[in-house]
């Protein structure tokens, strides 16, 4: 609902756009040549997926060129934008950009997410992707009120879809049966080679495309918030855990003829690592070091998980070391802010990741169960089919790739995390009601000036709760910190103390949980959400 | 019972808020004339430099007031009928109450400049005054700004990031030095400097010239320089909204006039917030014209609007603001001349953007102020409602730190380097 001063505001919109535009500072050569460098090195890539054979004549020494315009292109446009201004928060503008409201140009952002999510799946599910799955997105965010969106969405597809088959080797009868991504995966082959010993996949192109963007966007990241060292420690730990165990050390393991096993992930967000059909016949059954994996992930699930959260909440993983956070907070810092704050979002959202993983617990129990009884309801193949078409097609791809990390520019960077990651969902539940971390309020300086919610990429109202005085702790929060870092006042504060000081409702957890799904009544204070 | 509140400001709404958690049935109206919705004013600032929009400032989404059946009236008011208990609106529309309160928050000097009533003059304090300097901002190439307080450093940092030239004229032979001792006060001089903002102190504005068509197109200062300038900022402090009281024959001193319980001289009228003149029954009569102030009293207002009889005490001070880069946080006591009987020990990181202050009386820890680094309020305040002896508070120091989590601890260093300064 717009307010008259809404309306006023609205109308002045592309007056502040021009008037920022016309009044940024000029860049520098330097910054000029390294934003020319990073635009080569993309349309280098661009270039190969369209013309696969350009790909094989590069090899690497193309590979490693590439590498080295978008490293060095990258380090100098950050520099160039964010050294001569100093160091401190810098979200002049953020508000006037055109990439900050749904339009053509955050589109043609959203797209290549959205296209190289649909291509990944492809050759499980054909043009079921297509016909079920960019429509379902489209759908949902129709209804959630981002119509003008999707109709974009829908004619800049097409163009490029049609693009796509004039320019690229391919016709529309071959579709189902091509690999869009060969000249992606012909790039990166010389790479793949070296780490594991044998041909990229797709699987290794978007490994490498994953983890490079989360490195070049730690840059900016690194630029950005080098004042502030929690910032700064953060962004290492996702780039190192991206790189280690989420890219370089599944590749030796395969290299050495092991598993290609991601230690930095477990059951829920890969409920693979856990459900029979892969655990008896990969893990178990797969000699000494498969089965070490396997319990190396039980005992996070079952142990170092709450640990962790008890100590630190659930920052330590989804802003620290998970590979989604990883994406989020570097490659979609820039949208942080689309994050809906309202109550509607924040009811969706507690149904939405409570109802995957109640999804993914009750598969987990019945296929354990089926185990037990000596599978009397199906075997390993057809358990591992049905997984796959149905959690791996509307989930996996659809939720957590199209929707999660293709939407960025429309609903802001933590889609996934905040509506359906399970892992998140455990995490959370254990963060609101056994950890030790909470946002402190500062007394009562607080202004209500609400940078803190404006910036939060979880949608939560920070400001509700800092306003009135009162401390946030809250399951969704994955503790990056920025609420922090743009308040004006020095209001908030991440910390770990005693349970008993965090929070008014501390002592009466369960009474706390009835009452924030709604089943008993809240006190009536005029504060309350 | 039907209370109505005029403003719908931090005091304003606060006091709304607090008749709705004591008194389930009483009727509240808000009635502002200036927006829809209440707004954190302090943040108007970022919807200019584009942190955040409008919609961003307002901190209650509409349902939270039917859900609270609190009622908003938009509109304005010219009179208030004591004897009849009935606002006159706008447009001849009458209002009646049972009890009213008094937020109309206050507005901008102007001390009779010549010139003051130009296009492209204006205060940084309404919607209206933001929504001004957006539709002038296409012409400006250089803004004055005349004040050397929180709303003129404000105010030229937001002309600044949308790649105005803007120049900061300050009164005083430093920034905000009627209220910073002298070496904060030269830390943000620094720092306005570095951040490419004219500063021209020792400068008063004399006039202010038409450029022809009726908008602003120079200042001349005292001194007889003259800067070409096509916007204009007024942010020589504030002064109580009282334009409605006056024609309502309420008492009025510097600002609405009311005793410690915030009671005007009409029956059933209350005042609180920037507008009241606060007269206690000892002491002398004060103006308290920042946010928490604001808050408190908007609160202690609700509850002697239900019966009570509370008497207003703003406690033990504190504020806190940023300049551009650097925050600010005060707890107690600092002035900024040298006071009898208080001493002051302060400490400078050598970046020159960090400080701590501590003030003494009788070797007891009376106030604490930092630049560039945060300190806990409950800490602090209890610090000096308890009257610790200051070394005791300096060998506690590292627990009022509230630096976010990383950073490196100042602590140890303060511990060593603190000096006696005179102020």
């Amino acid at each position: 609902m717009r307010s008259t001063e809404d309306a006023l505001f609205d109308d002045l919109h592309p007056t502040q756009a021009s008037t920022w535009e016309e009044g940024r500072p000029d860049l520098d050569l330097a910054t000029k040549a390294s934003i020319a460098a990073t635009v080569l090195g993309v349309l280098v890539v661009a270039l190969c997926l369209i013309r696969p054979s350009f790909a094989s004549v590069l090899g690497a020494p193309g590979l490693a060129g590439v590498a080295l315009l978008l490293i060095g292109g990258t380090i100098g446009w950050n520099r160039g934008v964010y050294v001569p201004s100093g160091a401190g928060i810098r979200n002049d503008g953020v508000f006037f950009g055109a990439s900050y409201r749904p339009s053509p140009a955050t589109l043609a952002l959203t797209l290549p997410f959205c296209g190289l999510y649909t291509v990944l799946w492809w050759s499980n599910y054909g043009t079921g992707m297509v016909f079920l799955g960019i429509p379902t997105a489209a759908a949902g965010l129709w209804a959630y009120g981002h119509a003008q969106t999707v109709r974009y969405a829908g004619s800049v597809a097409l163009l490029l879809l049609a693009a796509w088959m004039w320019f690229g080797d391919y016709t529309p009868s071959s579709l189902d049966s091509v690999n869009p991504l060969k000249g992606g995966i012909a790039l990166v082959d010389p790479l793949a080679m070296a780490l594991r010993g044998s041909s990229a996949d797709k699987w290794f192109f978007y490994t490498v495309a994953y983890t490079t963007g989360v490195s070049l966007m730690a840059v900016r990241m690194a630029f950005r918030y080098r004042h502030n060292r929690y910032h700064l420690a953060r962004t290492a730990s996702v780039v190192f855990w991206q790189a280690s165990f989420g890219f370089v050390v599944p590749m030796l393991l395969s290299k050495m003829g092991q598993k290609e096993h991601y230690f930095s992930y477990f059951w829920p967000l890969k409920p693979e690592y856990l459900l029979p059909f892969n655990v008896v016949d990969n893990y178990w059954d797969g000699g000494t070091v498969a089965r070490a994996m396997f319990l190396w992930g039980v005992m996070m699930s079952l142990v170092g998980v709450p640990v962790l959260t008890y100590l630190y909440g659930k920052r330590w993983y989804c802003s620290w070391v998970c590979g989604c956070g990883a994406l989020a907070e570097t490659v979609g810092d820039p949208w942080r802010q689309l994050s809906d704050k309202s109550e509607r979002a924040w009811r969706v959202e507690r149904w939405s990741i409570h109802g995957v993983l109640a999804l993914i617990v009750g598969i987990t129990v019945f296929l354990w169960t089926n185990e037990a009884l000596g599978r009397p309801w199906m075997d390993h193949g057809r358990a591992s089919g049905l997984f796959w078409d149905w959690y791996g097609f509307f989930i996996v791809a659809g939720f957590a790739g199209i929707v999660g990390t293709g939407f960025y520019p429309v609903l802001g960077s933590r889609i996934w995390c905040r509506f359906g990651c399970p892992q998140a969902a455990v995490l959370g539940i254990l963060q609101r009601f056994f950890s030790r971390f909470r946002i402190t309020t500062n007394g009562g300086q607080c202004i209500s000036c609400g940078n803190c919610s404006t910036y939060c990429e979880m949608g939560i109202d920070v400001r509700a709760y800092a306003q009135r005085g009162d401390n946030i702790v809250r399951a969704s929060c994955v503790g990056c910190g920025v609420c922090a870092a743009v308040c004006p006042r020095g209001v908030l504060k991440l910390e770990n103390g005693a349970m008993g000081d965090r929070f008014e409702g501390a002592d009466d957890p369960l009474g706390e949980m009835l009452r924030s799904l709604g089943i008993r009544p809240r006190t009536g204070d005029p504060g309350d959400r | 019972m039907h209370v109505v509140i005029l403003g719908n400001g931090i005091a304003g709404i606060t006091a709304a808020r607090t008749l709705r958690k004591r008194d389930a049935s009483v009727r509240i109206t808000v009635v502002s004339g200036e927006s829809d919705h209440h707004f954190s004013r302090p943040a108007l600032m970022y919807v200019y430099m584009g942190h955040m929009r409008y919609r961003d400032t307002v901190p209650y989404e509409p349902g939270f007031w039917t859900k609270n059946r609190i009622e908003l009236v938009r509109g304005w008011v010219v009179r208030i009928h004591a004897d009849a208990h009935e606002l006159e609106m706008d447009g001849g529309g009458r209002l009646a109450y049972d009890r009213l309160l008094i937020a109309t928050g206050s507005v901008p000097n102007r001390f009779g400049w010549p010139g003051q009533d130009l296009d492209r003059v204006h205060g940084m304090y309404s919607v209206q005054d933001l929504l001004a300097l957006e539709r002038a901002t296409p012409g400006i190439r250089t803004g004055v700004v005349v004040g050397g307080g929180l709303i003129g450093i404000e105010l030229a940092e937001m002309l600044h990031s949308r790649g105005r030239h803007a120049i900061l004229l300050v009164r005083e032979d430093s920034y905000w030095r009627n209220v910073l001792p002298r070496e904060e006060s030269d830390m943000v001089n620094r720092a306005i400097r570095a951040h490419g903002i004219e500063l021209r102190l020792s400068t008063e504005l004399a006039s202010i010239e038409d450029d022809g068509r009726g908008g602003a197109g120079a200042v001349q200062t005292a001194t007889g320089d003259r800067i070409e300038a096509q916007f204009v900022g007024l942010t020589a402090g504030v002064r109580p909204n009282t334009t409605v009281v006056e024609a309502s024959g309420i008492d009025i001193a510097r600002g609405v006039r009311v005793d410690e319980q915030l009671r005007t001289s009409a029956p059933d009228v209350w005042a609180a917030g920037d507008c009241a003149h606060v007269h206690p029954s000892v002491g002398e009569p004060f103006l308290e014209q920042v946010w928490y102030t604001c808050r408190a009293q908007g609160e202690v207002a609700a509850e002697n609007l239900l019966g009570g009889s509370r008497a207003y005490s703003r406690g033990i001070w504190f504020n806190s603001a940023k300049f551009l880069d650097i925050e600010y946080q005060v707890y107690g006591e600092i002035p900024n001349r040298p006071a009898s009987g208080v001493k002051h020990l302060y400490w400078e990181h050598a970046d020159g953007d960090k400080a701590l202050r501590i003030c003494t009386r009788d070797g007891r820890f009376i106030g604490l102020q930092t630049m560039g680094m945060r300190y806990r309020h409950r800490v602090c305040e209890a610090w000096i409602r308890d009257g610790i002896s200051v070394d005791d508070a300096i060998a506690k120091l590292h627990l009022a730190d509230f630096d976010p989590e990383l950073y490196r601890r100042h602590a140890p260093a303060i511990r060593a380097g603190l000096k006696e300064v005179s102020a």
